[in-house]
């Protein structure tokens, strides 16, 4: 056979300058850099959406109270047995939200609330972007029986009303921190799966994932690498909105009566309240500010989502 | 045929390094749930009805035919990316394994280009990430004289033509021009050392201006290393400026097969001739262009896939040599006509025409 | 008698990272039955001039210069008289054109709606013409009652002519009409492209980064190159002599089958298009170019006579000026 001579047309060089003048970079510094390089080009992003960022130092506000603001309350503002206060005070300079029915402080009450409202909040936040990743990915990537089998799973959970299964296995499990948690990721996750789902769906037939096939690579592979990747900015979306959701559900908890008793949160605040008459008695230093609050929270969240949202779907639309 | 050619003999192809044969690969076709659950069944759609193809050590074979015609099918076949419904594919003589571990060794010898490298790049991923990806999924060769990570991807990114390598690490697709997508996507193939690669028109969404340099890059792959490459196209000009040899394909099967000298410059069956006759070429003389469209592959003609639109059966050609109720009723195979060049077509050896 | 005239047509886009000019300074003229074919590599600024002509360009976008259209001076319309021009004295084909239809409405239907909307004539009289055009475009009338998806790709792109020929224009502006279609069939569409713009005497601007199909259909070409014309002249003549080292590569990226020259040896164009707003300095193709000299990083060439009815932008042109160092 005649063998053919293809002449040797060099490649252009695209820079004239010698490869010893650039320092060889270790992979794992390349990818810190990658990282940072995009992370500050995300943050170019998000700096000029308003909304985001008053939502953003709302939502950095909220974390600090928090994560210090119990710190500086004395153990006895919220203690029951030793509350110095005299009950259903009205603001005053000593008691700046009043007092409650034991005679704690409104105030000490919300600030040390926050810590257990916002860790409800994140927590099961986790458990819901995990079972929605999990099953959506699963859902979207295999396809055939599983995907039939996982979607129509997806699909009772999103029918069904959240709040009476809520009850239903907050009274089976018992009220504890835990299964509070535990019950607001499984009765929200179905949400995020079907968003997910669909996202691992268009991502599945792109071109670059077969090529991840052809280079030999596996559904693990595939998946870490290439699907997980392009369906992480949806889920990162999602996640925000989902921190508001989940707050929210943990207040309604609370307030059914099916919070978990030893812990002080802004919905435990406010069925208490109501518990003891509050409302008819007109004290409301007891139910406005904790409700104030769970708007305020629920807002930051909320903006952040929105701002993000704004930011990463436009793009995913463009790829 | 005057001027004798000097006749490739078949000891001269060398080593066969990927063997297909009797390939088939049919999709299913649907029907709606409900037409489904009353027993009506799709028409199943033959993409691959039959194919043999055997590409050599060191050689570049072109997969020619228009869209439709099974070869970027094939292709897909021979990567392991789908499942034949018939027929074997053989690598260096092993048949080619179903397992995981099996498929996955035979990817590290059998690497694949794409027809759109912009699709093909994962948008996430930096120049750096791509072409490592295949290393990281194989891991990185060992022994004494290994080399790390970083050097095979930037021997890669260098060998592909991306210079210096170091400047393109951080980079993501969407900041490359076309050119240069596609030169990543060789050099993510080319990491692992492989002895094959499979381009599906490797260059029919890049400029025209790009297209020279991209092809002249897979040419000078073999040289040193004996890659061999099968090259998918609908573009017989390209075929005459790379390939050794060429497939012509219609409709599922392999029409006509030989070296590139012969198939494009004396082509033997009348499809070969029709796809010549429309190769855009300046002062282009009224050339005849075959009209109409391949059938759908869920209703294969029978006889001879193509007689519905052989010019030789439309002028009465066939009728007057008495082979067209064979045309028109009788299956037919590859035959050879020449030493390597093998043709499907009831008109051969009947002289050529008027 | 020129059916376009284009003069001295610069285009800049109005974007968030400044202004970009896609189009510099480019004259083009297309007579009354002639095919002009206008070639280039993607961003050059071809498909900008398309949408120059019949005015589709962003709102914002910077035009200047002059567009004549049969005897309309494009660029100072009002919007109704912009509309009634469109159409009815140019209209245009796309590359994605096939994707445009409307998949819930009939082919028919979809053909009337320009004869309608411009009021030529009555429904039943729209109807015919339809009828009429699909004939001329290769298709059994019958097909007026099918919809988008009973058709083939090429079957599509032959409705979009027929489209484009509905209001009888006498330009027809081609942007990649045949791209996305397989050689076969792309064959067909040129012959019928080339078969109808001879009998109707149309004027046709035929777009395409693929050289060796405008030298099929067009009559004259003209290459671009970062927004400017390079070259100019008879079809025939440019792709077999180019004058311009870009037309060149150009032409080679074509090979002739059978020609031993290119066999073996595929070649091509090194490096990438420039980017629009770091246009090199001196001639803008310098950077690549084969044939480089000192003088063509600083002398920005015009387009010098390079032979008989040939024009060419570079300094290696016949009629170029005696430049320091160019030796010819």
């Amino acid at each position: 056979m005649q063998t053919l001579d293809p002449t040797p047309s060099e490649p252009p060089v695209l820079v004239e300058e010698p490869a010893d003048l650039v320092p060889p970079k270790s992979p794992r510094r390349i990818g810190w850099a990658r990282r940072r390089r995009a992370l500050s080009a995300f943050w170019k992003t998000y700096r000029r959406s308003r909304m985001g960022m008053v939502g953003l130092v709302m939502m950095i506000l909220f974390i600090l109270l928090a994560v210090f603001g119990p710190l500086f309350v004395p153990a006895r503002n919220v203690s029951v047995a030793f509350a110095t206060g005299k009950p259903f005070q009205p603001p005053s300079l000593q008691w700046p939200l009043g007092t409650d029915n034991f005679g704690r402080s409104v105030l000490s009450l919300i600030v040390v609330g926050s810590r257990i409202s916002l860790i409800v909040g994140f927590a099961a936040t986790v458990v819901t972007m995990v079972l929605g990743a999990g099953i959506g990915i699963a859902s979207g990537f295999y396809g055939g029986k599983t995907d039939t089998l996982l979607n129509a799973l997806t699909n009772w959970f999103l029918v069904i009303p959240w709040i009476a299964l809520a009850i239903v296995m907050a009274s089976i499990l018992g009220p504890t921190l835990l299964n509070i948690i535990l019950i607001i990721g499984i009765t929200s996750w179905a949400g995020t799966a079907r968003l997910v789902r669909a996202q691992a769906l268009t991502v599945k037939e792109r071109p670059y994932v077969e090529r991840a096939r052809a280079l030999g690579g596996g559904d693990v592979h595939t998946i870490a690498h290439h699907i997980l990747p392009n369906v992480m900015p949806v889920i990162f979306a999602n996640t925000v909105l989902t921190v508001a959701l989940s707050i929210l559900a943990e207040t309604t908890l609370s307030l059914l009566g099916l919070g978990d008793p030893n812990s002080i949160s802004w919905g435990g605040i406010i069925n208490e309240a109501f518990q003891a008459g509050a409302l008819s008695a007109g004290y409301w230093w007891w139910i406005i500010p904790p409700g104030v609050m769970i708007v305020l929270v629920v807002l930051a969240f909320t903006m952040c989502g929105y701002a993000l949202d704004e930011i990463i779907n436009p793009r995913l639309r463009e790829r | 045929m005057s001027d004798p050619q000097p006749e490739p003999d078949v000891a001269e192809l060398g080593v066969p390094v990927v063997e297909v044969e009797d390939l088939e690969v049919n999709f299913k076709g649907r029907v709606g749930f409900f037409a489904g659950l009353l027993g009506r069944k799709g028409f199943d759609a033959k993409a691959v009805d039959g194919v043999s193809i055997t590409l050599y050590e060191g050689e570049v074979l072109a997969l020619a035919g228009e869209s439709g015609c099974g070869k970027t099918t094939t292709a897909r076949a021979i990567m392991g990316l789908l499942i034949p419904d018939a027929g074997t594919i053989r690598y260096r003589g092993e048949p080619l394994a179903r397992s995981r571990r099996g498929l996955r060794g035979y990817r590290k010898q059998v690497q694949m280009v794409f027809q759109d490298p912009t699709a093909a790049l994962n948008p996430r991923q930096t120049i750096y990430e791509i072409v490592a990806e295949a290393l990281r999924i194989h891991g990185v060769p060992g022994g004494p004289d290994a080399k790390t990570e970083e050097q095979l991807v930037a021997r890669a990114l260098s060998r592909a033509g991306l210079r210096p390598p170091e400047r393109f690490y951080l980079l993501y697709p969407h900041e490359l021009s076309g050119g240069q997508r596609q030169r990543v996507v060789i050099a993510g193939a080319l990491v692992v050392d492989p002895a094959v690669i499979v381009a599906d028109e490797p260059v029919s969404n890049l400029d025209a201006s790009v297209r020279g340099e991209i092809l002249a890059l897979l040419m000078k792959l073999r040289e040193g290393s004996r890659i061999s490459i099968l090259i998918v196209t609908h573009d017989l000009g390209l075929a005459w400026t790379v390939a050794d040899r060429v497939a012509v394909m219609y409709l599922g099967r392999v029409v006509e097969v030989g070296p590139a000298e012969e198939v494009l410059q004396r082509p033997k069956h009348p499809y070969t001739k029709a796809l010549l006759n429309v190769v855009p070429e300046a002062g282009g003389t009224e050339r005849p262009i075959l009209q109409g469209e391949p059938p759908d592959p869920t209703r294969i003609p029978k006889g001879c896939r193509f007689h519905p639109r052989c010019p030789v059966v439309a002028s009465g050609r066939a009728e007057r040599l008495g082979i067209l109720n064979r045309c028109v009723s009788e299956d037919l195979a590859l035959e050879e006509i020449a030493p390597g060049h093998d043709v499907a077509c009831y008109l051969k050896g009947l002289g050529e025409e008027p | 008698m020129s059916v376009l005239s284009v003069r001295d047509l610069s285009v800049e886009y109005r974007t968030t990272g400044g202004d970009v000019p896609a189009v510099r300074g480019v004259d083009l003229e297309v007579d009354r039955g002639e095919v002009l074919g206008l070639a280039g590599e993607s961003g050059c600024g071809k498909s900008t001039i398309a949408g120059a002509i019949l005015r589709l360009l962003p709102a914002k976008t910077k035009i200047t210069g002059r567009i004549e259209l049969d005897g309309n001076d494009i660029l100072e319309l009002t919007p109704g008289k912009l509309r009634a021009v469109r159409w009815t004295a140019g209209s245009i084909v796309f590359q994605g054109a096939m994707h445009a239809m409307n998949p819930v409405q009939r082919i028919g239907e979809q053909i009337m709606e320009p004869i309608l909307v411009h009021g030529q004539s009555g429904e039943r009289e729209a109807r015919m013409r339809a009828g009429t055009l699909l004939e001329q475009v290769g298709l059994p009338t019958r097909r007026l009652d099918d919809y988008p998806h009973e058709l083939s790709g090429g079957q599509k792109q032959r409705i979009m002519i027929a489209m484009a020929l509905a209001c009888s224009p006498s330009l027809i502006v081609a942007d990649e009409p045949t791209t996305a279609l397989d050689v076969m069939v792309q064959a067909q569409v040129l012959q019928l492209l080339r078969t109808l713009q001879h009998d109707l005497g149309l004027a046709l601007l035929f777009i395409t980064h693929d050289l060796s199909v405008l030298v099929e259909v067009a009559d004259r070409l003209a290459i671009m190159y970062a927004g400017k014309v390079v070259e100019q002249g008879g079809a025939e003549a440019v792709f077999h002599s180019p004058a311009h080292p870009y037309t060149k590569a150009l032409a080679a990226a074509f090979p002739a089958i059978g020609d031993m020259r290119f066999r073996g040896r595929p070649s091509g164009l090194g490096g990438d298009p420039p980017d629009p707003q770091q246009i090199p300095t001196g001639c803008p193709f310098h950077p690549r170019c084969a044939e480089v000299i000192p003088a063509c990083s600083s002398v920005v060439p015009e387009l010098w006579t390079a032979g008989p009815a040939r024009l060419a932008a570079c300094v290696h042109v016949s009629g170029a000026p005696a430049l320091e160092g160019v030796s010819r």
